[in-house]
């Protein structure tokens, strides 16, 4: 059963010392790999065009989690790029905000993504191990948003239609 | 507490005591799809739908009016993808003859205040011009739609626009819009639920608020939301009491006041919505096409004040004229009444309904270089083919086809 307290390390994505903001599809999944449609060969590429931090694929461990700054995931509707994270095992995302669609795509795959709306990077150390509550909304000590009853349903169900399943 | 009226329409679809920022499951009276996009519903619910992939049949159906009939093989595919699947489950479509799918869902009273309707179509949020909730959403979340009845949404903040004053004669509903883009941009409603009240919109036609709410989308708006007025409760034969409005006590997060008392025609120039200009400073722009239609300014009303405007009068030398009226129900009015001739007379290219020259080539593209101007709601670079699109009301649209540069419908008259 999926649990809402999860532990693991935080990749803090920072560059000179702020959270970084804006990371695109195209920096997440990038379109010269959109073709592949087997998720188990997505998380190789995951991050591979985020300058800093393109060999994140290599390192990251399943049970990593992620930190970032505003408009994470803005860009194209790409499922892709949701899809590598969940390959490697990365456990959640947290950010100070989210592009409309790759949340909208985050929660109906039933990946969490929780928002922290005055996260800093100097709030964490990079890959420190942080227990993160999405239930209450809160990473380490600090405050983040919990999670809405329909994310809850939908990560509970493992996915949006198999939520569909249980309205029977 | 009083509540803003996406709340109210919410709550009536089993959204609970919700308000905004609130994430919700809600219940959608009208579950549509259309040939863009259209095919992928079909393939997730092939591919997750299990053994009972659609909810109510009479409340889902397919609408195309993208690429109709199709002109590439691709669209051609998908389209027949979709009649295979809708016949095996029993769901109706409006087929390439029917016309722009949100105009449908109006004009068949299945959109009526206070429903809800989502679809592919990222110009559904036009339901707002009826006091009805409307949102264009992807294929997973309409495939879901589907299947259950229900898409999860997160009500948005509301914010109210109090338009001041009466136009100048000759204004439209689509300048008023574009005095909005004008004033707000693409980022200043961002998001929002945004509820328009006034003089002006106690007044307007269902036409003039289907164009008025239309452009939503291109302020960033989730929905613009107009309080159904006498013309559109009328339209659709309801009474005040069926309708659904917002509290007089509701709170709003944001209230502002737009002046449009004398408001000229404006225009729209590239390269996107919100850059916006009065057209008489734009009066040397010569132009090679225009393009009447959309669901911006396809309307039935849309197409007769067109033909009045040109009746007796020729297109200029060198500019094509391309009208597309909305729906097959608006073309039949117009042909049964003779307006038909009156476009036809005047140089006017007149197709089929649907979408036109927002979609890809129905009505032909703009080539490298060539000016347009349109009725419709984009004119970002590429969407209409190469050339460089400005948006106007009919008015603009028509004088502008008949000097052959772009003109104000006030300039008709001296001809």
């Amino acid at each position: 059963m999926a649990s809402l307290h999860l532990k693991g390390r935080l990749w803090v994505l920072q560059r000179d010392g702020e959270l970084i903001s804006d990371i695109d599809t195209d920096m997440i999944f990038h379109n010269q790999y959109l073709a592949i449609t087997d998720i188990s060969k997505m998380g190789q590429y995951s991050f591979d065009n985020l300058n800093g931090f393109k060999d994140f694929a290599q390192l990251a461990k399943p049970g990593d989690m992620i930190l970032a700054g505003d408009n994470f995931g803005s860009g194209s509707s790409r499922q892709q790029a949701v899809d590598c994270f969940r390959c490697l095992g990365v456990t959640a995302i947290i950010a100070r905000s989210y592009g409309a669609i790759y949340k909208r795509n985050a929660i109906n795959s039933a990946f969490p993504v929780i928002t922290m709306q005055d996260a800093k990077a100097s709030d964490f150390k990079h890959l420190e191990v942080v227990v993160l509550d999405m239930d209450k909304g809160i990473l380490g000590e600090k405050k983040a948003e919990s999670m809405s009853g329909v994310q809850k349903d939908i990560f509970f169900a493992g996915g949006l239609f198999e939520y569909a399943e249980t309205l029977k | 507490m009083g509540r803003t009226l996406i709340e109210k329409i919410i709550i009536a679809h089993g959204g609970g005591e919700c308000t905004g920022g609130d994430v919700v499951w809600m219940d959608i009276d009208n579950r549509s799809a259309r040939d863009f996009a259209g095919a992928n519903v079909v393939g997730n619910l092939e591919k997750y739908g299990g053994d009972s992939p659609i909810d109510d049949p009479d409340k889902t159906f397919f609408t195309f009016d993208c690429n109709v009939p199709a002109n590439t093989i691709p669209y051609a595919t998908n389209q027949h993808r979709i009649r295979l699947y809708a016949r095996e489950k029993n769901l109706k479509i409006w087929d390439v003859n029917a016309g722009i799918g949100s105009h449908v869902v109006i004009e068949e009273g299945l959109g009526k205040p206070g429903t809800t309707t989502i679809g592919t179509d990222s110009h559904l949020n036009i339901m707002g011009s009826v006091g009805a909730f409307g949102q264009g959403m992807g294929d997973v979340d309409t495939a879901f739609a589907f299947k259950s009845g229900k898409v999860w949404f997160q009500v948005p903040n509301s914010v109210r626009v109090t338009l001041k004053g009466m136009p100048a004669p000759g204004t439209e509903a689509k300048d008023v819009a574009l005095a909005m883009l004008k004033e707000f941009g693409s980022h200043t409603l961002l998001g929002k639920s945004v509820e328009v009240c006034g003089e002006w919109t106690d007044q307007a036609s269902l036409s003039d608020c289907i164009t008025f709410s239309s452009l939503g989308t291109e302020m960033g708006a989730i929905i613009i939301l107009l309080a159904p007025n006498q013309n559109v409760l009328d339209a659709f034969g309801m009474k005040k009491e069926e309708a659904i409005y917002a509290d007089a006590d509701a709170t709003y997060e944001k209230e502002y006041v737009l002046d449009i008392s004398n408001l000229e025609p404006h225009l729209a120039a590239p390269p996107n919505p919100h850059n916006v200009h009065p057209v008489s400073e734009y009066k040397e722009t010569a132009v090679d096409g225009v393009f009447i239609g959309s669901c911006t300014n396809g309307t039935y009303e849309d197409m007769a004040y067109a033909a009045k405007l040109l009746k007796g009068r020729k297109v200029a030398d060198g500019v094509m004229l391309k009208v597309v009226p909305a729906t097959r129900k608006t073309w039949t009015r117009l042909l049964h009444e003779g307006l038909l001739a009156d476009l036809f007379d005047a140089g006017a290219i007149v197709s089929n309904a649907g979408c036109g020259g927002c979609a890809s080539g129905q009505i032909g593209m703009t080539g490298l270089q060539e000016i347009q101007v349109s009725t419709s709601n984009r004119n970002f670079t590429g969407k209409q083919g190469k050339g460089d699109t400005y948006l106007a009301g009919i008015g603009t649209a028509v004088a502008s086809a008949v000097f052959g540069r772009i003109a104000t419908v006030h300039e008709l008259e001296e001809v």
